[in-house]
């Protein structure tokens, strides 16, 4: 018989805050967590825009031998798993009798992989690239820190699905749970935020150039979206059965209740409507719900031009006269990309906890498609108890989460 | 460099690079322990003297060291090796 599949902690470092706590207060107010960054600029970029978020300073909570192999994007996944250990009240007495396992959103490791391959050139020595550089490099790198920082003995693999990669995670996890395969899996997804990793992201002219109004510049389902604006951090859920939670006494926050996926098989970099629908209704039927009862979408909408309206038709599709309000906090966050699916599940979980949906910023004018839906561009006030989230990403891999609030 | 120029630029180093505190070495000491060099660690040691002081070091040759005082001592004979003059 299936296990049911609870959430029992979160943690999150974002350019909207460095806990919960702070997260919770930028989404409520509406703040954007975008800069513009004039070092892109003098370097070729043909956008400075960027989120803004401060590397974890962790040398009084890892020794030097630990964070040498974390690389930035490690480090921000340290920060956020730690909160979410704290926050489902794992310590490590109980990590270390049980087998948790970890499934982690990550598609890159650009910044190491540089710099390696830089002292490589100049000293045609490959000892002086020191020992750090193999594990910062690879696209595991986040499990494989974490994994031996916290002593997890359960499934240990990182989820590379593009932009969807966190969400992914969380629905793989919630599958090996549902199974019987795991007690409790940590997910998660990781993003690095140096220049080297989305250079050649810009250099596709992916991203918005409103280098002028950086605040606006990440404006989900406008008319006048012009391209998306990189963003970053980790945010980490602790997925749990319900007969594990229950017996260990932790606090049970939510239910992923529905998990989809599909493939569009077209195009790279361009969605298609198909693909997120048959994401979007095979979430809805494996949550077993009427769809009336989703109070609210967090779609992945990025603030490109071919993503958004192409979401915005599939959402109408698969909801029709049902319009529950939708938004993108990628209007806050820029697009989070490899975390983003994990992110945004945070991100709808402190909405759902707190009564209110964020705004999608920068909505002033609707574009034919998203003239469709429900989209508030003001705070609104509102109790809802099941969510959906979405995440797209290139080589169109889709995931759908549904989840349940408890 | 003489032997003492050899042995403020390395602690420094070693401090840094493995966040210890300086004061703390003695020569007698073993140097693993000290600096906590698992195998990992010790090719960051290798690196480092490679880029303080601009030889080329060998695996065998840094396995046979056990103490700061070894450490030194074979630094000192790499710089005679290498044809470098001591100041």
């Amino acid at each position: 018989m299936d296990k049911r599949v609870v959430i029992t902690g979160m943690g999150i470092y974002s350019c909207l805050g460095k806990n919960l706590d702070e997260v919770r207060d930028a989404l409520y107010n509406g703040v954007s967590g975008i800069i513009f960054d004039p070092v892109r600029k003098e370097n070729g970029f043909r956008s400075g825009l960027t989120a803004q978020i401060e590397i974890p300073e962790l040398k009084n909570e890892l020794s030097r031998n630990q964070r040498v192999f974390m690389p930035e994007q490690a480090k921000y996944a340290y920060a956020a798993t730690a909160e979410a250990l704290k926050n489902a009240a794992l310590d490590p007495d109980y990590i270390n009798d049980h087998e948790i396992g970890l499934l982690y959103g990550n598609d890159s490791s650009a910044e190491p992989t540089v710099k390696c391959v830089d002292i490589f050139r100049e000293k045609r020595d490959t000892t002086r690239i020191g020992s750090g550089g193999i594990f910062q490099s690879m696209n595991s790198t986040v499990t494989m820190n974490l994994s031996c920082i916290f002593r997890l003995k359960g499934i240990n693999l990182t989820v590379s699905g593009a932009c969807a990669s966190g969400s992914h995670a969380i629905g793989l996890g919630s599958l090996l749970i549902r199974h019987g395969y795991q007690d409790c899996v940590i997910c998660g997804g990781a993003q690095e935020v140096n220049p080297f990793s989305v250079c050649s992201f810009d250099g596709i002219s992916a991203f918005s150039v409103r280098e002028n109004e950086p605040a606006k510049a990440s404006r989900p389902f406008d008319r006048d979206r012009d391209g998306l604006v990189p963003g970053g951090g980790a945010a980490t859920v602790i997925l749990e059965s319900y007969e594990s939670a229950v017996k260990r006494g932790a606090p049970i926050l939510a239910e992923v209740i529905g998990y989809g996926f599909s493939g569009n098989g077209e195009h790279i970099s361009n969605p298609n409507v198909n693909g997120p629908q048959r994401s979007l209704l095979m979430a809805i039927k494996q949550a077993g719900i009427d769809i009336r009862e989703i109070g609210y979408v967090n779609a992945h909408a990025t603030s490109t031009l071919i993503g958004d309206r192409n979401e915005a038709k599939a959402l109408h599709l698969v909801f029709g006269d049902h319009k529950p309000e939708v938004t993108s906090t990628k209007s806050q966050t820029g697009h989070e990309m490899w975390m983003a699916g994990a992110s945004e599940v945070i991100y709808s979980m402190l909405m759902m906890k707190g009564g209110f949906i964020a705004p999608n910023l920068n909505f002033e004018n609707p574009d034919e498609d998203s003239a469709l839906l429900n989209i508030p561009s003001k705070r609104i006030g509102k109790h809802f108890d099941i969510f959906l989230s979405n995440s797209f990403g290139f080589g169109g891999t889709n995931s759908s989460l549904v989840i349940r609030n408890l | 460099m003489t032997k003492q120029e050899i042995i403020e630029k390395t602690n420094v180093a070693l401090a840094t690079e493995f966040e210890k505190d300086p004061s703390l070495f003695n020569p007698q000491e073993n140097l693993r322990e000290a600096l906590e060099l698992d195998s990992l660690a010790l090719v960051d040691l290798v690196a480092l003297l490679e880029s303080e002081f601009g030889y080329k070091i060998k695996g065998p040759e840094i396995i046979e060291v056990k103490t700061f005082e070894d450490l030194y001592e074979f630094l000192l004979k790499k710089q005679s090796d290498e044809g470098h003059l001591a100041s």
